[in-house]
């Protein structure tokens, strides 16, 4: 039976793992396109990537990196059966990731005010590559912004389970996969802010 | 078999690891806006990449536990990895040569 | 005798063993073995609409002009049948239906490794194909694109795309789904002595299915919905007029529905290697390179994707690299053909049904297999690229290879899970009018193609009447070999000749399960101590 428990706990991590390769390869398509229009475009892409507000991906980068590292340490909490430090870590992880969506509807709301957004006349009547990189990185960060909703969710319903204990020391595989879901959005994250942020 | 059998061992990462993987990943973020900042040319992607993957390397191996996994788990990533990178390289085979 | 012994002491089977026999007991079941069926009979009745439509675009075809039906209802009529064939019978069916029913029993587990994200996996494939039926009666009507989706038409087009393509998101996911739970499954469920080396080939090539799935289907994902997004948001991302690049689309789209052929096609090349050893009496010939070459045509499969671009405006050296490549894949499909081909050599062969099916295979497969070379190299697939060739190939790969893998996999196992039998003769008979129809029908397009006949087109030219003739007279023999198939099937499956645990003499472990088997799959845990084809070591004359 333990032999059968330790398989059953196994095979939940290599289904999580082979699960978050698929959001890679998911993400991956818009990278994808983002490699082949940057080198089509890199001028274009340059100028708008000027029009970007570091500020915003910059606290963002540091919110979320926090948020993984609260997550990984809910972790170490119930397998050091410290229950309570647990359902903090958890809570903080989720505020987190409530400030991180806060401060993308700021953002979004501030760059669609200054007109950039898919089809916006601004960008009709801009140079080419200007309107495909914000399209891009609507698409990316709405994308991104849609799994951190989930990841809420998801660390929400964690929380329940472990303040009921139903998640322990004995058992927190759960929180375990809930973790590394949420840590990929980070490692999505990671990517998106130098990309769209920084380089051009 | 054997391979597969060493994974399940319980491996817990102190507080402070993690901490320090933080602090870390703090330091590169910084770094790589600074990076963004001087006059590097074709650098900047380059390096601003260098430091991503340095950093998306950190939490995979401390915060995803993966340096303590098998060998199986860390071959599928490398497998899920490089299958990414021939979709986008593949690509290039057209894009850069039209 | 002993078979007879065997029936009396049979215990209730995963039909009645739980005493649950409603609809929600199907519905609702975890078991992989009702998940399977559950699977079957949906990807056959989307099958079975899917041939009609067929059927009709052959009556349309049998002369120039209008026959029965318009241009505008002939593209939705080819957009339906083939993204019903592909998303909903073919890819969902080999994986969906057999990986499900047959696999866990083959490594000797007692079900997946997730039945309950099983179970999920054939809600959220139904709830897709609701979605593309849905589609076809809602909004602008039925999308006409073709079931390739390309750009900018089916972002202009005003019929229904964004929901067809949602629902094709979502079987995408249910796709995704089942790969991960079998790949787990084949890695941590393994019964003692089931070593990687003694694995059946079927669960090889499963195994490299999933792979496809796992990795290949989200790029489709994302595909899918940048559609939408581009129908929705004016994204313009594959819009030239604002500086987006179509081909770019053909890419991301053919990243995933290449890879995708061999979803379709390795599962029935495991059916393949389980038949011949069987019913050849001899173990397999080069179980190795079988297995590894599984392994190889999915890696390489991945590489090749762009040889659908070739007359695309893609650069020159991409032609160059992807025509290369492609020539790369057809190695490990020949090393499979080659081993079969040993397999048989000497072999004492009994020529039942399932065996007629595989035999054919070979040589539909081949047929499919060399016309895909003449498409592989740039010079000639000009010449035949988007003609009835393409279609004709298409078929031979698909219908005459996965197609026939399927339905010799039905024959094979079905009676296992239903513990009854069909009629050996009308099962003869149907295969032979399936074998005649189906070259009757395809061939002609073959060479059709070749004398530049388009596709996609519901008109041709006079001088294209007599093989356009031919090939709806072959559809009608290929339609009635299928009916008479499906019918001694499903008589034979619920009220034919009840089978004992082995009829075929296989040396896996699905036959040494009594027919049909316990809701666990084993009465006890087996310990596997011989390899697949070892039928010394089974104990099997």
């Amino acid at each position: 039976m333990i032999q059968r428990d330790e398989n059953r706990y196994a095979g939940a991590k290599l289904g999580i793992w082979l699960f978050l390769f698929t959001e890679i390869l998911l993400f991956g398509g818009l990278f994808l396109l983002y490699a082949a229009y940057l080198s089509q475009y890199p001028h274009e892409f340059a100028s708008a990537g000027h029009e970007m507000q570091l500020a915003f991906g910059f606290a963002n980068t540091l919110v979320l990196i926090t948020s993984s590292m609260l997550a990984a340490m809910s972790l170490t909490a119930v397998q050091l059966r410290e229950q309570r430090k647990a359902l903090i870590m958890l809570g903080a992880t989720i505020f987190c990731a409530i400030i991180f969506l806060v401060n993308k509807y700021f953002e979004w709301s501030s760059e669609i005010n200054s007109g950039f957004y898919p089809n916006s006349p601004r960008l009709a009547t801009g140079p080419m590559g200007e309107a495909l990189y914000f399209s891009l990185y609507y698409l990316t960060t709405g994308l991104h912004g849609l799994h951190v909703l989930i990841g809420i969710v998801l660390l929400t319903l964690v929380s329940v389970k472990v303040s009921h204990g139903t998640i322990h020391a004995g058992n927190y595989v759960l929180l375990e996969n809930s973790a590394l879901y949420w840590h990929l959005v980070d490692l999505i994250w990671i990517f998106i802010f130098p990309l769209y942020y920084l380089v051009l | 078999m054997a391979l597969e059998k060493h994974e399940t061992g319980v491996h817990v990462i102190s507080y402070k690891v993690l901490m320090m993987v933080w602090l870390t990943l703090m330091i590169l973020t910084g770094l790589t806006v600074w990076v963004s900042r001087q006059d590097l040319g074709v650098g900047h992607i380059l390096g601003s990449l260098a430091i991503a993957v340095a950093k998306g390397g950190l939490v995979i191996a401390f915060f995803m536990h993966m340096s303590f996994e098998g060998r199986l788990l860390r071959w599928l990533l490398f497998v899920a990895l490089l299958t990414l990178a021939v979709f986008i390289g593949f690509t290039f085979f057209d894009l850069a040569y039209r | 005798m002993q078979h007879c012994d065997d029936l009396a002491h049979q215990k209730l089977s995963f039909w009645n063993d739980t005493g649950k026999t409603g609809i929600s007991a199907w519905v609702f079941s975890t078991d992989h073995k009702r998940i399977g069926l559950l699977y079957l009979y949906s990807v056959l009745s989307f099958f079975l609409v899917a041939v009609t439509i067929g059927l009709l675009l052959k009556i349309e075809l049998i002369a120039p002009g209008r026959t029965i039906m318009g241009p505008v209802t002939y593209n939705a009529l080819f957009t339906v049948h083939g993204v019903l064939m592909i998303f909903l019978f073919i890819i969902p069916g080999f994986p969906g239906a057999f990986g499900n029913l047959v696999m866990p029993i083959q490594i000797g587990a007692s079900d997946v490794a997730f039945p309950r994200l099983n179970l999920f996996s054939w809600w959220l494939y139904l709830i897709g194909a609701v979605t593309i039926i849905f589609s076809l009666f809602t909004g602008g009507g039925p999308p006409d694109t073709g079931w390739t989706f390309y750009v900018p038409f089916s972002v202009k087009t005003g019929t229904n795309v964004s929901l067809a393509v949602f629902g094709v998101f979502i079987v995408g996911f249910s796709s995704i789904l089942t790969g991960i739970n079998f790949v787990t499954t084949i890695h941590r469920l393994r019964a003692d002595g089931m070593q990687w080396g003694r694995l059946p080939l079927f669960v090889w090539s499963v195994y490299a299915t999933a792979w496809v799935q796992i990795l290949a289907t989200p790029v489709l994902g994302i595909t899918l919905l940048l559609i939408v997004a581009e129908r929705l948001l004016g994204t313009g991302l594959f819009d030239p007029a604002r500086g987006g690049d179509p081909i770019l689309y053909q890419h991301l789209f053919w990243i995933y529905s290449h890879p995708a052929v061999y979803i379709m096609i390795l599962p029935g090349m495991g059916v393949i290697s389980e038949i011949f050893p069987v019913f050849a009496r001899k173990p397999i010939f080069g179980y190795k390179m079988i297995a590894f070459s599984s392994l190889a045509i999915a890696g390489a499969g991945s590489l090749v994707w762009a040889h659908h671009m070739f007359t695309s405006g893609m650069s020159d050296t991409a032609i160059l690299v992807f025509s290369f490549l492609t020539f790369v894949v057809a190695i490990p499909s020949a090393i499979k053909v080659f081993n079969w081909v040993a397999t048989l050599y000497k072999g004492s062969i009994s020529l039942e049904a399932p065996m007629l099916f595989a035999l054919s295979f070979i040589l539909l497969f081949s047929i499919g297999g060399l016309t895909g070379l003449l498409q592989g190299a740039a010079a000639t697939n000009i010449h035949v690229h988007d003609t009835q060739f393409v279609v004709g190939h298409f078929h031979y790969v698909i219908f005459g290879g996965a197609g026939f893998a399927f339905f010799s996999a039905m024959h094979y196992w079905l009676p296992k899970f239903y513990g009854r039998t069909y009629a050996e003769k009308p099962a003869v008979v149907a295969w032979g009018l399936l074998f005649v129809g189906f070259n009757i029908t395809y061939f002609p397009m073959i060479l059709l193609g070749l004398k530049g006949m388009p596709r996609r087109y519901y008109d041709y030219l006079p001088e294209f009447t007599h093989l356009n003739q031919l090939s709806t007279f072959g559809s009608w023999i290929l339609a009635t070999g299928l009916a008479l198939m499906l019918v001694n099937l499903s008589r034979g499956l619920l009220k034919g000749e009840p089978i004992g645990r082995n009829p075929w003499g296989g040396a896996t472990l699905e036959w040494t399960t009594q027919s049909p088997p316990v809701t666990e799959n084993f009465e006890q845990e087996p310990v596997v101590t011989h390899g697949p084809y070892d039928f010394n070591g089974a104990g099997v004359p």
